[in-house]
């Protein structure tokens, strides 16, 4: 018996959440990207599981592209988190407040 | 047997995330997003997803954590320096979401269940996908390319120690320069 494709997508939309309610409620910068992975890598289990549905190959390949804009994601955000730390000693979201109305 | 499969791995899915979303250390966080990555990984495999699920693997946790845990350690970040602030009303606000996601959630694992196509060897092999990836999106492959070239650059940039003023330029400094 194979698994129905609603279950994927239940499981996609809870580590989703579970992603989302992270990135609002951390105060750490690093804390907030390993949360945003999470909601790309969830929206990516959704994808497949369409892909598996309707027998196509469009959604891996999304999936694919995905994966890579989240690597030149990762690599510019840690870089800049490198940067602020070298001015500011933190990487906390609180104090990096310049920028807020 | 696959149900027993899916149900193992996406616990183990979830447990890690909140793991990942709840824990104070973030070096504990990305470990723990490690498990939930491959996790994931099993997951695509089981939905005939091979070749994405090793690139989960290679990419995600080989590449991308790996990155995390480097930045973590370089500046030795190992808890939160401020608590979360409570603002007005997110108690009823989280409450709302939290009814509102689960009723459609429900629906979506009540839902009525179309049985799956069974599964192919044109969309598990690896030829069909290659095929339409540098066919179909060729310029979309290229477009990626160009913009990981982007990001190696910019990162670099970006990440640079600024140049500092004095006699010697940076960079051009021989070995017996820089021994003290």
């Amino acid at each position: 018996m194979s698994v129905p494709v609603s279950w994927y997508l239940a499981l996609s939309a809870v580590l989703f959440a579970i992603g989302a309610a992270g990135a609002l409620t951390r105060r750490n910068g690093i804390s907030i990207f390993l949360s945003i992975e999470l909601m790309l890598n969830a929206g990516n289990l959704a994808l497949i599981a369409y892909a598996r549905q309707w027998m196509q190959h469009t959604g891996q390949i999304v999936v694919f592209f995905v994966m890579a804009v989240a690597a030149a994601e990762a690599a510019i955000g840690l870089a800049l988190f490198i940067a602020v730390y070298r001015q500011r000693r933190t990487i906390d979201v609180n104090r990096i407040n310049l920028m807020r109305w | 047997m696959e149900t027993v499969i899916f149900l193992l791995f996406a616990l183990l899915a979830v447990a890690s995330s909140l793991v990942v979303v709840l824990h104070k250390n973030p070096v504990y966080s990305t470990m723990s997003l490690v498990v939930t990555l491959f996790s994931v990984a099993v997951l695509f495999v089981l939905l005939g997803a091979p070749f994405i699920g090793a690139l989960q693997v290679l990419i995600y946790t080989g590449a991308i954590l790996v990155l995390f845990l480097f930045v973590l350690m370089l500046l030795n970040i190992t808890r939160e320096e401020s608590a979360v602030t409570a603002q007005k009303g997110q108690l009823a606000a989280a409450v709302l979401g939290a009814l509102v996601f689960g009723g459609m959630l429900l629906l979506l694992v009540l839902e009525a269940r179309r049985p799956l196509d069974p599964m192919t060897e044109e969309l598990v092999s690896m030829k069909g996908l290659a095929r339409s990836l540098f066919t179909e999106y060729l310029l979309p492959f290229e477009i990626v390319g160009l913009l990981l070239l982007v990001a190696v650059i910019g990162a670099t940039v970006v990440a640079r120690r600024p140049p500092q003023p004095g006699p010697t330029v940076s960079g051009l400094e021989t070995p017996e320069e820089i021994e003290p």
